[in-house]
């Protein structure tokens, strides 16, 4: 019997229903395949609008520009939690309704199947012949002997006065039931990671550290139940960060390898290793994971203000503007500069290259010939006392921005600086020095509690389901009597009577190969 | 031979597979045209239904292996056979042109070669031909050629044409041994997806008159079993994904479009597996059900490469 029989046997009447009626009824539709079916379509739908609208926590600058393109659709989608479809309460409320669900369907289906698993075969019908497979040959068969042969292939047998049933394929409903429950184990499991589990991301820069503590990540999502002392008490050092390019041919420029050359302390107690930390190997630490995702340039400055002061020396992190050239912006903000504060724009071209208009551009993504324009010079207020967060990638806002006082801009600026090279600025207020390239890399870490438990309910939901779908539940029937044997036999399962066809023929031919067992 | 030797090599056997799909889907038509219409009754159902004798193979797929006892339209003219068989042979031969394409294009950029949409959809061509062919070996599905040879010729085309790309090296983050388990699995799968998607679009057009083709009850039972077997190796491409988004991104499971997509294409061919095999859903209603699945597969490939861009924009399609 179907699950769908059995909920319609179960169907509530059409009486009055008290409250406890009401529940039952409402348990019954919750848990009916049917309800399940159309949630599961439901979260497969409503995860659509999740591919398709930019979303918050993955792309926060494409909400952003939705925001200034077109504002009142920007308010609609936000109304409807479309900017964060997998965190928003109606997209929970399917998951939790198809998670209930399937508990329930799972508990009245395990009854099933044990009964189902422990039920014998049914008696042979007299008429073999109606049966879909059917044959006969002539031939004495005892019923003991086509008994033995059939449990032979691993049928399950009853036997009778001259008749033989029997039936095998009972793990497809072992494969089902287990699909179900791997199921809910993968729900489980994702829950689970997004309770007790947390991520991280963090630029470091050549020469530069990192702990794994909370303050040291530049953006930290922490689950519900994550507190800042369970962290994994990790911390390494970016010895040096190499990337190989593609020299020659149409993909020139492509990087074909990333490698950050880390040194590891697994606690604050343990040595230091050295760990080559690459795209596709993570370092692993006690189930915490740190990933290399992303790279670029971070160029060395000095910048010595007009009473002759170092007011700022360092790597200066510059956000990528070309992808395939790795031509970079930085901005190098100088609040100490004395008399005014400095500040500066700055264009960093790894392979630079004059074009014929008398600008320069960058040829190559690898340090081939590094060089850094300047873009424009500013003194006045940053804004940077303001309390406000900033920025490290712009230099102020666009108000504070009007009023600072250029120094050099447009056709002021000099030709791009290599190595070693400095620009003065006007009326004596300082100067700006580029001393030297380092890399930065960012770095993602995870931590996931769920993702071991995912993979092995996956895993199994796979195996099952291969089971339940390749497994056919068949039945041979045998009467044996007067010289005469009648097999027959059919399959339990829609659209696998063709394959079916040959096994039966084979079985046949084993009951009626006489004396010489064939197997 | 230098790599781009053996890379201009490759696109000629693409262009050589093209040809040869061609030649040999117009041999599958005159093989159609000319061939035995055919009632639209099941006739394997009642077929089977026969006492099969000892040892004889049973009725199969289709109605012409094996049970005769069904009353048929007079035997085709010798044309149809001829032209069937050469449709055949050609196929055959455009299999391992296509094959040759793969094989030297893998030589020529020393990686697996399907590290982009343009290999990858020249990929999953060969994986439809080759399920096509494969399950031609066991059952009569020549009615099936004409169909699976545009199908083919057309992705390689659009390959070609559209996705094309030159050989060369992949990203650090396509260069890991997933890409063997992963994407092989999905290709496959797609491969035998698209297969039962040809034959559920034969099915909506046939009527249940009189044909050429085969009858919708046995159209149905080749879609079937073809998704029987690529659905667990759909999901084991989607749980092979996870896993190495856990060893690439950090997290096994993101909601990144491509994610999203093969979800959904996940649960719509389990809904179709559900409602053959729960509620009884059989014909029209299963086929729609099939081919709006196979319509998420498709969108998933081209749709989700080329319109939305997320952490699986490999395709290198400009
Ligand atoms: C209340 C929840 C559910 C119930 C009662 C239920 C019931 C069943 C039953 C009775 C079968 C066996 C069909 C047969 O007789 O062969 C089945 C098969 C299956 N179920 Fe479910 N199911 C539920 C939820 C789900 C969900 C959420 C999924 C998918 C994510 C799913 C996917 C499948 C698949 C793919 C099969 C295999 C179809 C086949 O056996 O040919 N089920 N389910």
């Amino acid at each position: 019997m179907s699950v769908q029989e059995l909920a319609k046997k179960q169907a509530p009447q059409q009486a009055a229903l008290g409250p406890v009626g009401w529940l039952r009824w409402t348990w019954r539709t919750l848990t009916s395949m049917k309800t399940a079916l159309i949630l599961l379509f439901l979260l497969a739908l409503g995860s659509v609008p999740g591919s398709l609208v930019p979303q918050r926590g993955v792309d926060p600058d494409k909400v952003a520009r939705l925001y200034e393109q077109n504002p009142t659709l920007a308010e609609w989608y936000d109304r409807f939690q479309l900017f964060e479809v997998f965190t928003s309460v109606w997209f929970a409320a399917v998951y939790l309704l198809l998670f209930t669900s399937l508990i329930g369907c799972i508990i009245p289906r395990t009854a099933v199947y044990l009964r189902e698993v422990r039920r014998k075969p049914p008696a042979a019908p007299k008429r073999l012949s109606r049966l879909p497979h059917s044959a006969s040959f002539e031939g004495e068969l005892s019923v003991e002997e086509a008994a033995r042969r059939l449990r032979k292939m691993r049928f399950r047998v009853v036997t009778g006065d001259g008749w033989i049933s029997a039936e095998k394929g009972y793990l497809r409903e072992t494969g089902n039931l287990v699909f179900h429950v791997a199921l809910l184990g993968i729900l489980l499991a994702i829950g689970s990671g997004s309770l007790f589990g947390y991520r991280g991301n963090v630029l470091v820069v050549e020469g530069d550290g990192f702990a794994n503590t909370v303050a040291a990540y530049d953006r930290f999502m922490p689950g519900n139940q994550v507190s800042a002392e369970s962290l994994e008490p990790f911390s390494f050092t970016l010895d040096k960060f190499d990337v190989a390019y593609q020299v020659t041919g149409d993909k020139r420029g492509q990087a074909l390898d990333y490698t950050a050359h880390l040194k590891v302390n697994d606690s604050p107690q343990a040595p230091a290793r050295d760990y080559a930390l690459k795209v596709n190997e993570p370092l692993e630490i006690n189930g915490t994971q740190t990933y290399l995702i992303g790279n670029g340039y971070a160029p060395l400055f000095r910048v010595t203000d007009g009473e002759g002061q170092v007011a700022f020396e360092g790597a200066v992190p510059c956000l990528i503007e070309e992808k395939a050239t790795m031509t970079s912006g930085c901005v190098v903000k100088v609040p100490d500069a004395k008399p005014g504060q400095l500040g500066f724009l700055l264009q960093f071209l790894p392979t630079s290259v004059p074009l014929v208009d008398g600008r320069y551009a960058s040829a190559f993504p690898g340090e081939l010939n590094p060089e850094v324009q300047v873009l424009g010079a500013f003194t006045g207020d940053l804004g940077m006392r303001s309390g406000e967060p900033q920025s490290v990638y712009t230099l102020a806002e666009p108000e504070d921005m009007k009023k600072l006082k250029p120094l050099l801009m447009g056709d002021d600026v000099p030709k791009p600086l290599a190595v070693g090279q400095s620009v003065q600025l006007p009326d004596g207020l300082g100067k700006l020095e580029f001393t030297g390239v380092k890399q930065w890399i960012t770095l993602q870490t995870a931590y996931d509690p769920g993702r071991v438990p995912a993979l092995v309910s996956a895993a199994a939901a796979v195996v099952a389901i291969a089971a339940s779908l390749m497994i056919r539940r068949r039945r041979v029937f045998v009467r044996v009597g007067e010289g005469r044997v009648d097999v027959g036999g059919l399959t339990r399962t829609e659209g696998s009577a063709a394959g079916f066809t040959e096994e039966f023929a084979e079985i046949v031919q084993v009951l009626s190969a006489g004396d010489k067992d064939v197997r | 031979m230098s790599a781009e030797q053996l890379a201009e090599v490759s696109d000629l056997f693409v262009v050589a597979a093209v040809l040869l799909y061609v030649v040999a889907m117009v041999a599958f038509a005159m093989d159609l045209a000319f061939g035995r219409v055919r009632p639209g009754k099941a006739v394997a159902k009642s077929a089977a239904r026969q006492p099969v004798a000892v040892g004889a193979s049973g009725a199969d797929v289709l109605p012409e292996t094996g049970s005769t006892s069904v009353p048929v339209a007079p035997e085709p003219p010798r044309l149809a056979a001829v032209a069937g068989t050469a449709g055949l042979v050609l196929a055959w031969v455009g299999w391992v042109a296509n094959l040759a394409a793969i094989v030297t294009r893998g030589l020529a950029v020393g990686r697996w070669p399907w590290g982009n949409m343009y290999e990858f959809v020249v990929a999953i061509s060969f994986a439809a031909v080759t399920a096509f062919l494969a399950t031609q070996l066991r059952h009569n599905v020549r009615f099936l050629g004409g169909f699976v040879m545009v199908t083919a010729a057309l992705g390689l085309g659009l390959a070609s044409k559209i996705f094309y790309t030159a050989a060369g090296p992949v990203v650090p983050a396509l260069d890991s041994y997933w890409i063997a388990i992963h994407v092989t699995a999905a290709i496959v799968a797609s491969g035998l997806l698209t297969l039962a998607g040809v034959t559920g679009i034969l099915y909506l057009v046939r009527g249940d008159g009189m044909s050429r083709l085969p009858s919708r009850a046995d159209l149905e039972r080749v879609a079937h079993r073809a998704i029987v077997f690529a659905f667990p190796l759909w999901t084991f491409a989607v749980i092979a994904g996870a896993l190495w988004a856990d060893r690439a991104w950090g997290r096994y499971w993101g909601w990144d479009p491509k994610e999203v997509w093969s979800f959904i294409t996940w649960v719509a061919y389990a809904a179709y597996l559900h409602a053959k095999a729960t509620a009884g859903w059989k014909g029209r209603a299963a086929t729609i059900v099939q081919l709006v699945a196979f319509g998420c597969l498709l969108f998933n490939l081209i749709g989700v490469n080329i319109f939305i861009d997320g952490l699986h924009s490999y395709a290198d399609v400009d």
